[in-house]
């Protein structure tokens, strides 16, 4: 175990279409439509970085940041060196599952002795939320999924994780992989000195490991569009539950 | 061969979401020609263990063990893929709640096998084997064909149908063999709210947004919640505001929610919004804002003031709710 004032960070950031996009598919279906979507970090994995920049300010440290992606990823992960994070690495390849992206991560986290490995709870594009977890048995270190509290001491972390109802406390030795909730930090603004030293921040590029495929995305569907809205005049507001029981038969 | 469920147990119990994994285990190994086995961690007596039978396990392996009454991420996945080998399972079926979200993707890892999560359908097996799950936070839906021998499903809550049929329940009661080494994590506390639905299991929820103006007047949600025997759940301003905790939160970055009723009350519908709760049976929508992108994903609509409006449903519910008690 590396003294405590020595803590390397690894923060897992995935490069996500902005929360306003209207998502729309091309190619028959098949690919997700990139055209004037806005890309930004992740916001859960933004989360991570910021609570990996609080512990190493507080403590002494490094946090390195990891994407599996192309180089159209880049502005994001500059971003992220923005925001703070010490160097990057960008492994070269489409990420095409979670799978795959938690192998190329291992592969090269492997390399490394990382103390601390940071996810968000899931991507706000595939939703897996799967990352965390696959890293934790991979690499052989325990893995805590969507906590909203992190403290390390002496070696040991405790965290708070949301469970089904309610909240559960506990604590585990380092190393380990932890997936980040909301209500975990407040996000980070970049200031323009930090936008200023993100260009000459160390972003190294990796090439792929050779894995095997598991899974592949074979077509996208939309919902299928809503019929029209029924309006209820408010001054018959109670007439809604009328409607819901003998109408919809859904209370 | 043989699909393997894992029934997430809840003090002493088990939740509508572990049986209708069970369920949809049991379908699925019909479907293919195979046979169900339910797997239990902890001390669960054999009058619930029955119930697995019930909702089609045709084996349940039940592991009693002190130290696993509360979970363990890291030595459930130890358990989990131990039975799944045993049994020669190529399915491994796991209901994707939270304890699932992190015990699945390390079944997976260990079995070295592609997995799902998130999935809302039977996989389709005429030519590979696609599954269907939301993504894009319920903007979209993708279809996807899962390649290697074994597989992981994660499936969500509140999906599939639940149906009992009851016959005599096959438990095999197998030793744990466990050392401390195996527990690397350390559960201190568990705090469960107590006499409220959880939002993620609740089949009806009313939600609250800016509209309400304040934390203050959250009793207007609290008393239709309590009328319907509903959860309640909020926008993402209002647990931005701190008004109500981020676990209420629906939408793409909160909690993706699928219930057979969605009322929202005082919630403009933003995308962002939508996406969380797009999946729901019925929307209903009130806002004083006729223009309220809401109305266009609504099923119901109505145009008027939350203050005034809600007082009135509320009490018709109970009403209702009088009358059918």
């Amino acid at each position: 175990m590396r003294q405590q004032n020595d803590m390397k960070i690894l923060v897992c950031i995935s490069n996500v279409p902005d929360t306003t996009t209207k998502v729309t598919f091309t190619d028959n279906n098949t690919k997700f439509n990139i055209q004037g979507v806005q890309f930004i970090i992740n916001p859960y994995d933004e989360l991570a970085l910021t609570r990996a920049l609080e512990i190493t300010e507080k403590s002494g440290g490094t946090v390195t940041t990891v994407t599996v992606g192309l180089s159209d990823t880049e502005a994001t992960i500059r971003k992220a060196l923005a925001i703070g994070a010490q160097e990057a690495v960008r492994i070269n390849a489409e990420p095409t599952d979670a799978y795959f992206v938690a192998e190329q991560i291992a592969h090269y986290a492997k390399t490394q002795n990382f103390d601390l490995i940071m996810t968000g709870r899931e991507s706000i594009d595939y939703n897996g939320g799967q990352v965390c977890g696959l890293l934790g048995e991979m690499l052989g270190m325990p893995s805590v999924n969507v906590i909203t509290k992190l403290e390390i001491e002496n070696g040991i972390a405790t965290m708070v994780r949301d469970i089904d109802g309610g909240k559960e406390t506990l604590s585990s030795k380092l190393p380990l992989v932890v997936s980040a909730q909301k209500e975990f930090t407040e996000p980070r603004i970049p200031n323009m000195r930090g936008i200023m030293a993100a260009r000459t921040k160390p972003l190294n590029v990796i090439e792929a490991a050779t894995t095997d495929k598991t899974s592949a995305t074979i077509g996208f569907e939309l919902p299928p569009a809503k019929g029209a809205c029924k309006m209820i005049p408010a001054d018959q507001a109670s007439q809604l539950i009328d409607m819901l029981h003998n109408e919809a038969k859904i209370i | 061969m043989s699909i393997l469920v894992y029934a997430e147990s809840i003090d002493g119990g088990f939740k509508k979401s572990t049986l209708e994994a069970v369920r949809y285990g049991s379908e699925l190994a019909k479907h293919i020609g195979t046979s169900c086995v339910a797997l239990s961690i902890g001390n669960i007596d054999d009058t619930q263990l029955a119930n697995l039978a019930t909702y089609g396990a045709d084996k349940i392996v039940s592991i009693k063990h002190d130290k696993l009454n509360q979970f363990v991420a890291e030595v459930f996945t130890k358990l989990i893929t131990q039975i799944a080998t045993q049994e020669q399972s190529t399915i491994v079926v796991i209901s994707n709640t939270y304890s699932g979200k992190s015990v699945a993707p390390r079944v997976a890892a260990k079995l070295k096998a592609a997995i799902a999560s998130g999935v809302i359908s039977y996989p389709k097996t005429e030519n590979g084997f696609v599954v269907r799950r939301g993504v894009f936070s319920g903007k979209a839906f993708a279809e996807v064909n899962l390649t290697t021998p074994v597989k992981v499903l994660a499936i969500t809550p509140n999906t599939f149908d639940l149906t009992e049929n009851v016959k005599p329940a096959n438990i095999i009661a197998i030793n744990a063999d466990l050392t401390d080494a195996d527990f690397m994590t350390n559960p201190i506390e568990i705090s469960r709210v107590t006499g409220k639905i959880p939002l993620t299991e609740a089949e009806v929820v009313v939600s609250g947004g800016r509209g309400l103006k304040g934390p203050e007047n959250w009793g207007l949600i609290e008393d239709l919640a309590s009328a319907l025997g509903a959860a309640t759940a909020c926008s993402k301003p209002v647990s931005d505001m701190h008004w109500r905790s981020h676990d209420e939160h629906v939408g793409q970055t909160g909690i993706t929610i699928k219930p057979n009723l969605y009322i929202a009350i005082g919630i403009s519908g933003a995308i962002q919004h939508l996406a969380g709760v797009s999946s729901s049976k019925i929307i209903v929508a009130i806002n004083k804002d006729p223009e309220a992108p809401f109305f266009k994903a609504a099923d119901y609509g109505i145009v008027g003031d939350a203050f005034e409006v809600l007082p009135k449903i509320t009490e018709a519910a109970q009403k209702l709710k009088a009358q059918s008690a």
